[in-house]
């Protein structure tokens, strides 16, 4: 598993090993190191406001130790991204006591949650459990077949309606489906949506109003899709579905690019949602639960 | 809003400069980080930011600059033309068919909004008396074929499909289709392909090696962070993009992933989609882009439509008036005439030099625009003598004046008092600011 994952982001490590192992291979610490380091911090999507405060809690660091060759600064490095990526929060996923267990997937337009979904439901069928799917999306053509074609070969049941149908009366049935049915896991599909969409955004929180309802309690995980080649908006993003429902962790996706996803260094110092999965290629295993440590390794290496 | 991005931060980086007589490199220099700052938030690369900031500095350090009173808004306005100038300073078409039928391909990442903006194209392409024909090419996502059937049917452009076949087969039947049905476009949606995936990027290699297409254009959000340009890059020198297409601006992404595809493919960007509908497509406006990227909104249009619009000699009078106080409803009715033309007035008067100070001040006064009307109508529904002297304005006047203006007696009220208030402010800039209001020019007020 630490293979697979590490293969997924072997694209990431190469950008960066080549930079950090110039930035490292260097003799001492100067002004031009955490010039250098800010560079490759930005050119990674962690955006100023984060790579600033990274630099300047390094430098106090390595003050403090007293460290003044680059060498020595990596381990400093690594230890407080991962700090930063671990700080108040556990990453792995939350279960229900009594099932089913029930995820609520969110994001904008073309992030990857359908596919994203289709792995989680392949991982978790692959761990013995039941799974069920809700597509939710009622609003982009095709996006139920989408579902669907994907549920056969990951060995999971779909609840759909029609296109153009009320998403929360969708997710209102498959959640009585899943007690019903005594499924361990269901997953809710949503629409893509862009943050800046009131209405759109009231849509989510009838449907977790709706789960709540038919559930007695909220979904147990909502997680907010987010790719990996996101810019700063992604900081915006993770604000404003914030403000709508609590988000309790991220799913990062298409981590198989050369994009690097720095942005969830920002979003988790900002807003302080965690991320709990990364997507890593195109096939339906390709999914892990994220592990800050393997993540800030792989990235160091 | 993200507005307060760099106009504001420049102006307070000058105003703690302004003591001096003159700006140092120094002084430019770190205005140049709020510029670089400004740049990296809207997610322009890093690399891109450091090359511009470089040849910024040497215009920044020119007179122009220097000698400015207002060197802070004469920085913003060199970095918005230089912005302007690196992202293309006209806009792009679709170029026209000489021998139809001819495929335009759409290329990009997953996700990034291919098939919607190929049918959104086909629309466009249809309202302007094409014929368009959607070709669905993108045979790996699963129903991709058929959201392309769906958003064709939608918008009453046929669609060729196939099933999954080999997209080079795909491509030369839809032609051969095309011909038959005397459609000049076709349309050809490809599947979603991350640039480092070496098969399929050959996949479209010999696509483009066997339809010859006319324009191959690369769909990224306008979301995408620093990588874009690796994307934007490797497509590019794997195929020669002939355009780029900006998706999903209509959320509040600042978009300088299109400044980074531009440096480094230097390709025209032709168009950005700004919302699900069809219609939700439109040409490709680089000052727009470059105003977005900084943050600024339309000030700096309004700038230049004030320069334009405002008649210079009635700008004189004016600024006497306002210097000696004497500043009348009437001016008052004349200024909201030539605003109006211009845009949101809370804008301008925060552009105003010597009012940002008290800026906030003026946000209190809520001149929306939706109040335009009714202010220009109360005011209308003054006799010439109340517009000069608002002090004579009783009682019975003010219900007369709301009965002609079809507004309460409350909204006369409060025009009287926000004019007050106005008259007020514009005395203690006098104050602060005596006698260097006359050189600040290019405002009215």
């Amino acid at each position: 598993m630490l293979e697979k994952f590490k293969k997924g982001l072997s694209k990431t490590r190469d950008v960066f090993k080549n930079q950090f192992d110039i930035l490292f291979g260097g003799s001492e610490i100067d002004d031009l190191f955490f010039d250098e380091l800010e560079e490759i911090l930005v050119s990674a999507d962690v955006g100023m406001e984060t790579t600033t405060k990274i630099i300047q809690s390094l430098d106090k660091r390595l003050q403090a130790k007293k460290i003044r060759e680059r060498a020595a600064a990596r381990e400093v490095l690594k230890e407080l991204m991962v700090e930063l990526l671990e700080k108040d929060q556990k990453t792995s996923l939350a279960a229900a006591q009594t099932p089913p267990t029930v995820f609520l997937i969110l994001g904008v337009n073309g992030v990857g949650k359908t596919t994203a979904i289709a792995k989680m439901a392949y991982r978790f069928s692959q761990e013995g459990k039941k799974v069920l799917l809700a597509a939710g999306d009622t609003f982009r053509a095709a996006a139920i077949d989408q579902l669907e074609e994907w549920s056969g070969s990951v060995g999971a049941g779909v609840i759909k309606h029609h296109e153009g149908g009320d998403p929360s009366a969708v997710i209102f049935d498959a959640v009585n489906a899943a007690v019903a049915r005594g499924v361990d896991i269901l997953i809710c599909d949503t629409a893509g949506r862009l943050h800046t969409k009131a209405n759109l955004l009231e849509e989510i929180k009838k449907i977790s109003r709706v789960i709540q309802k038919s559930l007695g309690t909220e979904p147990h995980e909502t997680l907010l899709v987010l790719d990996a080649t996101t810019g700063q908006n992604g900081i915006s993003q993770a604000k404003l579905f914030q403000e709508v429902v609590p988000i309790s962790g991220l799913i990062l996706t298409k981590l198989d690019g050369t994009a690097r996803g720095g942005i969830v260094l920002a979003i988790k110092d900002i807003t302080g949602i965690p991320l709990k999965l990364i997507g890593v290629g195109e096939k339906k295993e390709d999914i892990q639960i994220f592990d800050a440590r393997e993540f800030v390794e792989a990235l160091l290496a | 809003m993200l507005f307060s991005g760099l106009s504001e931060k420049l102006q307070e980086t000058f105003r703690k400069l302004r003591g001096k007589g003159k700006l140092s490199e120094k002084d430019v220099d770190s205005a140049l980080r709020e510029v670089r700052l400004a740049l990296l938030e809207a997610d322009v690369n890093y690399k891109v930011v450091k090359n511009f900031t470089a040849s910024l500095k040497e215009r920044s350090l020119g007179a122009e600059v220097l000698k400015s009173l207002t060197p802070g808004q004469q920085v913003v306005k060199i970095v918005h033309e230089e912005l302007v100038k690196l992202m293309g300073e006209s806009q792009s078409k679709i170029s026209s068919v000489d021998n139809p039928p001819r495929i335009v391909m759409m290329v990009g990442l997953q996700g990034s909004g291919k098939t919607t903006t190929a049918a959104k194209l086909a629309v466009l392409l249809k309202k302007n008396g094409h014929r368009p024909l959607l070709a669905a090419g993108d045979i790996y996502r699963p129903a991709a074929i058929k959201q392309l059937e769906i958003l064709g049917s939608e918008a009453e452009v046929p669609v060729f499909s196939i099933g999954k076949e080999d997209p080079v087969k795909i491509a030369a039947l839809a032609l051969k289709e095309a011909g038959k049905e005397g459609n000049d476009y076709v349309i050809f949606d490809t599947a979603g392909r991350l640039h480092i995936d070496e098969e399929l990027m050959d996949e479209l290699g010999k696509l483009k090696k066997e339809t010859n297409p006319l324009e191959i254009l690369l769909v990224v959000d306008a979301m995408t962070g620093q990588d874009a340009v690796n994307v934007a890059q490797s497509f590019h020198e794997r195929l020669g993009l002939t355009g780029v297409i900006l998706t999903k601006l209509d959320g509040d992404t600042r978009g300088g992933a299109a400044l980074s595809v531009r440096a480094v493919t230097n390709c025209p960007i032709k168009f950005i989609g700004t919302g699900e509908k069809f219609n939700a497509f439109e040409p490709f406006y680089p000052d727009r882009m470059a105003s977005r990227i900084l943050g600024m909104g339309d000030v700096l249009t309004l700038i230049e439509k004030a320069q334009t619009v405002v008649d210079e000699k009635k700008r004189q009078d004016l600024e006497k008036k306002l210097r000696s106080q004497t500043l009348t409803l009437e001016d008052f009715l004349e200024q909201l005439q030539q605003v109006k033309k211009m845009g949101p007035l809370e804008d301008l008067l925060g552009m105003i030099p010597g009012l940002n100070k008290v800026g906030n001040q003026f946000k209190n006064l809520s001149l929306d625009d939706k109040q335009f009307l009714q202010t220009e109508a109360i005011i209308k529904s003054m006799t010439r003598d109340e517009r000069l002297r608002p002090e004579i304005i009783n009682s019975s006047r003010r219900r007369r004046i709301s009965l002609g203006s079809g507004t309460s007696v409350q909204d006369v009220n409060r025009l009287l008092k926000q004019f007050e208030q106005m008259k007020k402010i514009l005395k203690q800039i006098n104050a602060m600011d005596k006698g260097k209001l006359k050189n600040r020019g290019m405002f009215p007020f």
